[in-house]
């Protein structure tokens, strides 16, 4: 059997790449997990940077939306999304169809080019 | 009668027959929102009323239209962040929730392939417009059961045009049942302790029978659990027409 899906990313959370980039769009027989994140706790939540292991690579990536019911007026998504980032903070892809919630705006100096990047905000 | 003069009885009209409106009488069970009615407890009903008056006061100032679970709502907030500085989701109402001044409903849509849900509260003051695209109920007071559904039951169009209702008619129930994704699902919704009348079981015989193991036939007997709130409701009903009226 397979244990349900966490709501909040942590370690071995399974993932879901968003955007349009050829690593996180290309099927392999494991699903992207977390290994790491970059929190005092080992709980991410939306606009933490998180370390994913991907087709047996290491990728930093962001969190733009997870199952987790946060703050009242924030949007809570059925799946747990990420979008795939360098270490300097560029994005690898360059579309993010699924909507994005304005929380992430108010990071505008960290998150500027993903946020360019970005289609619906929500 | 006893004719006088041995003349036939004066003649009496029929009496005039009575007509009841029933349109009229109808209007007298007004809608009254949920949050209103005191949850049952030990807490000071004092509580209740200071949050009630200030809920009569938010009201006089902003419309709250009525909507039952199963509405499609069109909520627009101030945010800071965007470029017009508001935002508005458009969604179906899932489910209604708290009492008092915290209460919120949940919003559901599905975007762009995403399943999207936005818990709102119905007395914050960054909420600048509340608009009911379609007033109707379902089946049951709580839709979570459409995340396990399939998406085409949460979609709604974003710039869909609210649906006109007749004054003062009955609000239509949708009798939708739904289908749904192969299981597992996030809850077991075949069990009776959620009740749910809303979804088209596809399961096989046996397991809706082994789901009726965990019925509990005797909690509607339970008079401990018994909490009639018609006395409660009239009371709030006069005061708030009162209040409303000044």
């Amino acid at each position: 059997s397979v244990t349900g899906a966490c709501r909040a990313i942590q370690k071995l959370t399974r993932v879901r790449v968003v955007d349009n980039s050829a690593l996180g769009n290309t099927p392999y027989h494991r699903p992207p997990k977390c290994i790491h994140v970059y929190n005092k706790t080992g709980v991410g939540k939306v606009g933490d940077k998180i370390l994913l292991a991907i087709k047996g690579e290491k990728r930093k990536a962001l969190i733009v939306g997870h199952k987790m019911p946060g703050p009242t007026m924030t949007p809570r998504f059925d799946s747990n999304n990420v979008v795939l980032i360098e270490d300097n903070g560029n994005p690898i892809g360059t579309r993010i169809k699924t909507p994005i919630p304005y929380t992430l705006r108010r990071r505008e100096g960290e998150f500027s080019k993903v946020l360019a990047i970005a289609r619906n905000f929500i | 009668r006893v004719s006088s003069d041995g003349k036939p009885p004066k003649f009496q009209p029929p009496p005039k027959p009575v007509i009841i409106d029933r349109k009229t009488q109808k209007e007298e069970t007004r809608f009254l929102s949920p949050e209103f009615i005191p949850p049952r407890g030990r807490t000071d009903p004092l509580k209740y009323f200071m949050e009630r008056k200030d809920m009569i006061q938010r009201r006089k100032v902003f419309n709250i239209p009525e909507f039952y679970v199963g509405s499609i709502l069109a909520v627009t907030t101030a945010e800071p962040c965007a470029s017009d500085k508001s935002k508005r989701f458009v969604g179906i109402c899932i489910q209604r929730g708290g009492k008092g001044l915290g209460a919120t409903f949940v919003l559901r849509n599905v975007i762009e392939d995403q399943g999207v849900e936005i818990c709102y509260e119905l007395y914050s003051p960054r909420i600048q417009a509340i608009e009911v695209l379609k007033l109707e109920k379902r089946l049951d007071e709580n839709l979570q059961y459409l995340r396990d559904a399939l998406p085409e039951y949460s979609t709604f169009d974003v710039n869909m045009k609210p649906v006109p209702r007749a004054a003062h008619e009955e609000i239509p129930v949708n009798k939708l049942q739904v289908r749904m994704k192969p299981k597992p699902w996030s809850k077991r919704w075949e069990r009776p302790k959620y009740n749910i009348k809303g979804i088209k079981f596809e399961l096989p015989e046996h397991k809706m029978k082994a789901a009726q193991k965990w019925s509990q036939p005797w909690l509607e007997f339970d008079m401990l659990r018994e909490y009639d709130t018609s006395k409660i409701e009239e009371k709030i009903r006069k005061e708030l027409s009162e209040e409303l009226e000044k």
